[in-house]
């Protein structure tokens, strides 16, 4: 069984990690830093922790200000509210100028669970990647969560990275990880069916490729943190050489990882495609574990969607 | 720079403002009009820039919140030496550096990109608290419409300003009392303006936004101000020097044509 660790609470010990290293960052947040874990960091380094108050709109106008004069500022705040209640305000203030902000958010999708659907962000892949100038990563893990924290900071430009609640797997090799924006990761050769995954939704295709694998079958699982830029070159490649793709996200299946994935396939090598993600409706409350059941984001649904794909061909 | 130097830069802004936006077809006048004589004190007189180095690390900065304004802060940019004045002509023409709304990484000068209503004055809060964490001594202005303190993100950029003590911030509230619907008084109430941002732990001082004198003083009060950010509420009068434009909403947004130009110069004291 691996070791399990919410995404947010790697991104806390990674802020500190860089308190300590850059004194350029600063950290803000929006009365939720005891959940978006930046609360560590703000008892660490008062002097470069601002609290703007429950003013989402205000947290991304203040950090586009900070990075003008070359702070490297890290706004969090639940994924509903950084993406949803400031997408203006970040597309003109941080997309259009370009500015060195990163905006880390933390309780995106249904895994937010009990709290329901006003704060279930299934939609924040979606909305920031339609501005331009946007990278969007989406850790599958603590470890892919703390090394993508420490990239971008050594990056400038605009940055959304989208964090989960619930304490994931550990999927990742801790020694041996290396990590680069853009770049997707193969971490299962099979040449039946690709699975294409991000977020801890790595973690569900992993385990259905292990299923798959009993049943005769091999698929190729990709990581794709980098939702943007998103790594054509193994997409396409993928798709030529197993013929048939899936991806799978805890996000709507409209405008997220599966739409990117059939937007770089239908532009460049067409093959059959299904999307494991949200489908299009307001989930609800529930325990993150029953609502991804019930809601088809489990790898049995991956497993499902292999077989009838592979049947198809 | 004496004021009666400073009356001619802001008249010759004046000038630019109507010739640029004649020129490009379209812009908005009204606001930059009544925005002239504030800007001219800023740049000319207060503000520490140096258009050798626009990105020089301890100058003063300037967020215009209300970026429709931009026609008078391209005359003024022009004018400082931040980029030749025939660029000017270009405003709003396809491949121009000056885009229809300030676009920080297009203009030299531009300390912020603007044009959505409360945007900059948030923006300010941050560069302001950036100075406050580096314990630098620049100072940051930024310039507010009237009908944009509609726009909820003032509120929570004010309250953040009082919090955080930012002194070294300025907001100026350029006060024409119309917007683009009409009368602010008939769209929606912002009155009263000062006992809102006193409300909201402002330092307030109202003054004559036409006045160069009283600009500048209300300007240096707002420096001696410990713990709490300033903003200067002045009455502006939209369209201002320009007869036919002057508290007239419909000229919000709208070039003035062939006569109107002509004319509209002539009150202004014949081509810049």
């Amino acid at each position: 069984m691996a070791e399990m660790i919410a995404t947010r609470d790697a991104y806390g010990e990674a802020l500190i990690e860089l308190g300590n290293e850059n004194k350029n960052v600063v950290v803000l947040d929006a009365d939720l830093s005891k959940s978006t874990k930046t609360f560590a960091f703000g008892q660490k380094f008062p002097d470069r922790f601002i609290n703007v108050g429950i003013a989402e709109q205000n947290l991304i106008g203040v950090a586009a200000g900070l990075s003008t004069t070359g702070k490297i500022p890290f706004a969090s705040t639940f994924a509903i509210f950084a993406t949803g209640r400031a997408f203006e305000i970040i597309r003109n203030s941080v997309g259009y100028p370009k500015l060195n902000v990163k905006i880390c958010a933390t309780h995106s999708g249904i895994t937010v669970g009990e709290d329901g659907a006003s704060h279930q962000a299934i939609e924040d892949i979606s909305c920031m990647r339609t501005i331009p100038n946007m990278t969007i990563i989406v850790p599958s893990d603590s470890i892919e969560t703390k090394a993508a924290i420490h990239a971008i900071t050594k990056m400038d430009g605009p940055v959304y990275v989208r964090l989960g609640r619930p304490a994931v797997p550990v999927i990742n090799d801790k020694e041996s990880y290396e990590f680069e924006i853009g770049k997707g990761v193969t971490l299962n050769e099979g040449n039946d069916v690709t699975i294409i995954a991000t977020g801890f939704m790595v973690s569900e295709a992993l385990e259905a490729a292990k299923e798959l694998e009993t049943e005769g079958i091999k698929a190729r699982v990709i990581n794709i943190h980098t939702i943007k830029p998103i790594d054509k070159d193994l997409i396409i490649e993928a798709a030529k050489e197993t013929g048939a793709i899936i991806t799978a996200e805890e996000h709507n299946i409209v405008g997220g990882l599966g739409s990117a994935v059939a937007e770089v396939i239908g532009e460049n090598c067409p093959v059959p495609l299904k999307r494991i993600g949200i489908r299009d409706i307001f989930a609800e409350s529930g325990k993150p574990a029953e609502l991804m059941k019930k809601y088809g984001l489990t790898g049995d649904d991956i497993v499902e969607a292999a077989i009838s794909l592979i049947d198809g061909k | 720079m004496d004021i009666q130097e400073l009356k001619a830069i802001a008249a010759d802004i004046r000038k630019d403002i109507i010739t640029m936006i004649a020129e490009s077809g379209s812009g908005h006048p009204g606001g930059s009009l009544s925005a002239a004589d504030i800007l001219t004190v800023l740049y000319f007189h207060e503000m520490k820039v140096d258009s050798n180095n626009p990105k020089w690390e301890d100058r003063d900065r300037f967020a215009l919140s209300k970026g429709h304004a931009a026609p008078a802060l391209y005359a003024i940019l022009a004018r400082k030496g931040f980029f030749p004045r025939g660029e000017l002509l270009k405003l709003r023409k396809i491949g121009s550096m000056l885009q229809g709304h300030p676009d920080m990484r297009g203009t030299p000068g531009i300390d912020m990109s603007t044009g959505s209503l409360g945007q900059g004055f948030s923006a300010s809060c941050g560069m302001a608290m950036a100075a406050k964490i580096d314990k630098k001594d620049y100072r940051v202005y930024t310039l507010l419409g009237d009908g944009e303190l509609q726009e909820g993100i003032v509120w929570e950029a004010a309250m953040f300003a009082a919090h955080y003590k930012l002194d070294n911030l300025t907001a100026i509230v350029d006060h024409n009392g119309l917007q683009i619907d009409g009368a602010n008084e008939e769209v929606l109430s912002v009155a009263p303006i000062t006992e809102k941002f006193k409300a909201f732990g402002w330092n307030v001082i109202e003054t004559d936004g036409h006045c160069i004198e009283d600009i500048i003083s209300s300007i240096d009060k707002a420096k001696q101000v410990r713990g709490n950010p300033t903003a200067i509420v002045a009455k502006t009068t939209k369209g201002k020097g320009v007869s036919f434009m002057e508290n007239e909403a419909d000229w919000h947004g709208k070039a003035p044509k062939g006569d109107q130009k002509l004319q509209a110069l002539k009150e202004l004291g014949g081509e810049a």
